[in-house]
């Protein structure tokens, strides 16, 4: 035991559904509970906002039900990777925090998946989920004139938020073709809800060209997006715009995961009936297991946090939900499966690592994701590979590589805490 | 650490705060991140890249870092993390 670290028997990373979930069973189960989140709110991206603009029940009972339960809120702090033996190091505030646990449950989400195209780096250039938390926070977006394009049902949910802040929506682009939206749509008749959410999104837009097999081409617009270019495929038009809003899906922040030792399939966190990932002692729920949005995160992560407070008998009961929320992210990921076109947006000179502006051309010419960072030192730049590592497994079908704390661009003296490379240096 | 606390409960709040972005002084409301304080500012650059492109927020949720800027002295904060504080000095373009 670190007696420099604090000290809890559950720790959470993560304040999204999943993290709020699992961190209110292990309270309410009276295990000494904290739950971590980079950011100063609670809710993570789906429901950021919610907690100081409460405007959907289910966030608002939640984030409720956290804030009655006896769990310690660590916020505004980043986890920056293990530090030996159940101990977590981590930054709050510009200090280092040393986080001891007996049972560890993250649930750090996902992020959206950004492929390079020509201007894809243009300032105004945004996920829409980006976008769409940016407003939510003060980015000016009432009379601007916004196009969304990329792929999954975040455009449709993150065109009609704009529309009701008073953006001017010029139009959304899917890329996934008519014929596997209208299958999608069939399989929705299962989740009324979802079904009756779609409905409104889409009412929400009425006189906005939604499209469906159309992708971008090229931003244009000197120092920032004044334009983009799109095409279905058979000819090619361009739209003016303030801001373009270009996500392709969501991918996990499997990084945590990674870094703890945990076995991945496909590209998502393996775990068990309980959550349990194939590391003792460290269960993933949400995104990181599947992409399949809130709901099935908060089953999920019910499951966990009830499971790692030895309350199996409790979270066995639940697991039935969570089958049919499976089932539900079956049907997203077929609907949404990327075309390969998508893989082949970038030109020869587009920069596909931001950080170190390594180009397409430059990338391709390596056999694997470690090949083209030695060379080319693509994704050993700020974000260390969270965009670009993303983007080369579908332009290259490199594989999910691991990684190496610190998680985060740290403070020296946050890793001067570190009990391990501490001793060693 | 601290307790949890009950946010969602209204609090009576300052109605804006005032923060300064490349000199320019830029009135807020609470809950404004500073990387939107900066585009009130009417910037959309708010980084270099090693070539010297132009750059802005990407990811909007503390992944990308590009919109990392220098507040308060401080480089390579991450603006769309960042909750606009009473008299921060921004400087974009760094």
């Amino acid at each position: 035991m670190n007696e420099r670290a604090l000290q809890f028997d559950i720790v959470v990373v993560g304040a999204g559904p999943a993290g709020l979930a699992a961190a209110c069973a292990a309270a309410e189960c009276g295990r000494r509970t904290a739950l971590v989140d980079d950011t100063p709110w609670l809710g993570g991206q789906i429901w950021r906002g919610q907690q100081s603009h409460p405007s959907l029940p289910q966030a608002r009972q939640w984030i409720e039900r956290f804030s009655r339960s006896k769990a310690t809120l660590l916020d505004s702090c980043s986890v920056l990777g293990p530090a030996g033996s159940r101990l977590l190091l981590a930054e709050q505030n510009a200090a280092p925090r040393l986080i001891q646990w007996q049972r560890l449950i993250l649930a750090t989400g996902a992020r959206e998946l950004f492929l390079p195209f020509p201007g894809w780096t243009l300032p105004g250039n945004s996920g829409p989920g980006g976008l769409q938390s940016l407003a939510k926070h003060g980015w000016p977006v009432s009379g601007k004139r916004i196009v969304l394009a990329g792929s999954g049902p975040l455009l449709l949910a993150v065109g009609a938020g704009l529309r009701k802040m008073g953006a001017s929506i010029v139009s959304v682009n899917e890329q996934a073709p008519w014929s596997r939206l209208i299958s999608f749509g069939t399989a929705l008749i299962r989740w009324p809800a979802k079904l009756a959410q779609a409905a409104r999104l889409k009412w929400t837009l009425r006189g906005t060209p939604f499209r469906c097999g159309v992708w971008p081409v090229a931003a244009d617009g000197g120092e920032q997006v004044r334009a983009v270019t799109l095409t279905d495929g058979r000819r090619r038009w361009t739209e003016e715009c303030d801001f373009l809003a270009c996500g392709f899906g969501l991918v996990p922040n499997v990084e945590l995961p990674l870094a703890l030792g945990c076995q991945l399939t496909n590209g998502f966190v393996t775990v068990d009936d309980l959550q349990a990932a194939s590391v003792a002692r460290v269960y993933c729920a949400g995104e990181l297991t599947g992409i399949a949005g809130a709901d099935a995160a908060l089953v999920e992560g019910e499951i966990a946090g009830l499971a790692a407070s030895g309350r199996d008998d409790a979270a066995r009961p639940l697991m039935a939900r969570r089958a049919a929320w499976r089932r539900f992210r079956a049907s997203l990921a077929a609907a949404f499966a990327l075309r390969e076109e998508m893989a082949r947006l970038a030109a020869p000179d587009t920069v596909v690592c931001r950080c170190e502006d390594v180009s397409f051309e430059r990338m391709k010419t390596f056999a694997g994701w470690r090949d083209a960072k030695l060379q080319t030192r693509c994704g050993m730049g700020p974000c260390q590979g969270r965009v670009c590592g993303a983007a080369a497994r579908v332009l290259f079908g490199w594989g999910m590589q691991s990684v190496r704390p610190p998680l985060l661009p740290a403070r020296v003296d946050s890793l001067a805490q570190d009990p391990i490379a501490g001793h060693s240096s | 650490m601290r307790r949890p606390d009950l946010s969602i409960i209204p609090i009576p709040m300052p109605d804006y705060l005032q923060l300064r972005v490349n000199g320019t002084t830029v009135r807020v409301t609470p809950q404004t991140v500073v990387a939107a304080a900066v585009a009130q500012a009417g910037h959309a650059r708010f980084r270099r890249s090693v070539n010297g492109q132009m750059r802005g927020p990407l990811c909007g949720m503390g992944t990308c870092m590009e919109c990392r800027l220098t507040i308060n002295g401080q480089a390579h904060c991450r603006s769309c993390q960042t909750l606009c504080q009473e008299g921060m000095e921004v400087r974009t373009d760094e």
